[in-house]
């Protein structure tokens, strides 16, 4: 199988695309694993299980940098898509920081171990609902825009929605938090959280914004 | 083999070394400016191509610009050589696309002047012509490959890199392509003028196939033009590929195509044979320039997206050269026979003064000068 690749005019291709679809596979699962472990830390705080969910979400984020690496240097050795090789390099390196952003929030659940009361826990599932289908839907935009260029707007679209409803729960989620009869070092730890949380949409956005304009320097 | 002759085919080398770094360009320029291809690659297959459709399929060219005026002197072709070529490398030289035919038709109407033969004008209007309907039918071929192709693209739905190697390998088929019928039908302007009196003989082998002194000729010129491609043709690529206006890869190949298919159809004689027999109207085998074809074909996907972005201070000091080369060629032709003449004393002409002319026979008359 892997000779025939190399033998096959369009193996090099075929190899890359497939890189592609693994490093947005992996964007795709750590959304969802991301989701679950938020889940597990509200219903049962830092445990064994939460912590197995962080280590899949470091190990996915640490192949996917592999993958962009490799994905980065053949682009320019193999001198491929000339015209497009800057803007599929910026989405991937983009996408990549939605990976970090993820790692970053599990990382700071683990390590600052917030105490969330149990008022703002659905507050807080929906906020992280609407941030990984803000990832979700820009997933399927960046597949569009390899595969299917017409699709990216309909996709795009739905991650502007979610990062809109991101807002608007955040921001009720802060007004309650600060609200609340909490000391002051907790209401700000707890905003920190629903920080860590926010910041994954609003950088869907703007990659949304971006890849907005790749595809149309690409049908022009 | 006469010194003198050797001396006089070095004309025909530059002006096949001045075609090569010149009309190279429009049928890789557009893959190279838009980096799908590198240089080097492009150079390389333009080269193989060029040699192949000049050997193969040279001599079969038909001889249109042959009766706008027989250069019936040695001296004479070497001079109308000799300033094409000048012509082709001053234009080359300010990085602009220019014909060859152009050049040889106004060396040879300065040759038809200074010798006082009658220009033909049926002829010269049928030429004229196609350099007015030639970028108007690239254009048109243009236009609709490229709606057929984005429209074939759009519902193929590939992948960004899939798409992105076919169209790498299209762009090399038709260069390739481009390159064999820019061999076939420009080694005429090259060699065509030294055909009557080619140094070479016929080599047999082994009773199976003759590699004629026409084709010996042809391969001396054909390698003149690669080494053009190799040594020179980069800067005039990347003024087709990226100068007249922004293109994008696909487009590029749609250039390549329209560009290959407009010399296809005006210089097939298989397409002519096939077209007579099914007692359609055939299309006249005229001498077509590839740099027009280019330029309308690049233009044609401008006016289809609007007109936008085309830089037309480039396309106008384009179409300025198309009036400046045939005069250019033209004026250093005619002084040049003067001085070839009157100083060196050669015969440029059949019944001028000194040497004895070298008349064309009637079958290698046809090989006189052919399309670019």
């Amino acid at each position: 199988m892997e000779l025939t690749r190399k033998i096959s005019i369009f193996g090099r291709t075929r190899a890359l695309e497939g890189e592609i679809d693994d490093f947005l596979d992996k964007l795709s699962q750590c959304s969802l694993l991301f989701k679950i472990a938020i889940k597990v830390y509200l219903k049962e705080g830092c445990t064994d299980d939460f912590e197995s969910r962080l280590q899949d979400v470091n190990k996915m984020e640490s192949d996917a940098d592999r993958l962009r690496r490799t994905i980065e240097t053949k682009l320019y050795a193999q001198t491929l898509i000339p015209d497009s090789r800057g803007d599929v390099l910026g989405l991937i390196e983009n996408l990549d920081r939605l990976l970090n952003l993820y790692e970053g929030a599990l990382w700071a659940f683990f390590i600052e171990k917030p105490d969330i009361p149990e008022i703002f826990h659905n507050d807080f599932e929906t906020l992280t609902d609407m941030a990984t289908q803000s990832v979700d839907s820009l997933v399927l935009a960046a597949r569009g825009f390899f595969r299917n260029i017409e699709t990216v707007n309909d996709h795009n679209h739905k991650v502007m929605f979610f990062e809109k409803e991101a807002d608007k729960v955040s921001t009720k989620l802060k007004q309650a938090i600060f609200g609340s009869d909490l000391e002051l070092s907790r209401r700000t730890h707890l905003r920190n959280f629903v920080e860590h949380i926010d910041n994954i949409p609003d950088w869907a956005e703007d990659v949304a914004d971006r890849l907005a304009i790749y595809t149309i320097k690409r049908t022009i | 083999m006469e010194i003198s002759i050797i001396l006089f085919l070095t004309s025909g080398l530059f002006l096949g070394w001045a075609l090569g770094a010149n009309d190279a360009a429009n049928v890789f320029g557009t893959a190279v400016g838009t980096r799908m291809i590198r240089f080097s690659t492009a150079a390389i297959v333009c080269s193989i191509f060029v040699i192949l459709g000049a050997v193969y399929s040279g001599a079969g060219a038909a001889g249109t610009l042959g009766k706008l005026g027989a250069i019936n002197a040695l001296a004479g072709s070497f001079v109308a050589a000799f300033s094409a070529a000048l012509a082709v490398y001053l234009m080359t030289k300010a990085g602009l696309p220019v014909s060859t035919t152009q050049a040889i038709v106004g060396a040879i109407i300065g040759w038809n002047l200074f010798s006082g033969t009658a220009t033909d004008p049926g002829s010269l209007v049928i030429i004229l012509t196609t350099w007015v309907v030639c970028p108007i039918l690239a254009a048109i071929i243009a236009m609709g490959l490229f709606k057929l192709t984005t429209a074939v693209l759009s519902r193929a739905k590939l992948h960004l890199l899939r798409s992105d190697a076919y169209t790498r390998l299209g762009l090399m088929l038709a260069g390739a392509f481009g390159s064999y019928s820019l061999g076939a039908n420009n080694i005429g302007n090259v060699m065509g003028v030294f055909v009557p009196s080619s140094p070479f003989t016929d080599i047999k082998f082994a009773g199976l196939f003759t590699f004629t002194s026409i084709q010996q000729l042809f391969l001396l010129g054909a390698i003149a033009i690669g080494i053009g491609v190799i040594t020179y043709s980069k800067r005039v690529m990347m003024t087709v590929g990226t100068n007249i206006m922004p293109l994008s890869p696909v487009a590029a190949w749609v250039v390549v195509m329209a560009h290959s298919l407009v010399l296809f159809l005006f210089a097939s004689q298989g397409l002519e044979r096939f077209l007579i027999s099914y007692g359609l109207p055939s299309i006249p085998l005229v001498p077509v320039s590839s740099s027009q074809a280019v330029v309308g074909a690049v233009l044609g996907i401008a006016f289809l997206k609007g007109g936008r972005g085309i830089r037309w201070p480039v396309l106008g000091s384009i179409g300025a050269g198309w009036v400046v080369t045939p005069v250019i060629a033209g004026i250093v032709c005619f002084i040049s026979l003067f001085f070839m003449q009157n100083v060196f004393n050669q015969n440029v002409y059949a019944s001028g003064p000194g040497k004895a002319p070298v008349h064309i026979s009637a079958e290698l008359a046809p090989i006189i000068p052919s399309a670019n």
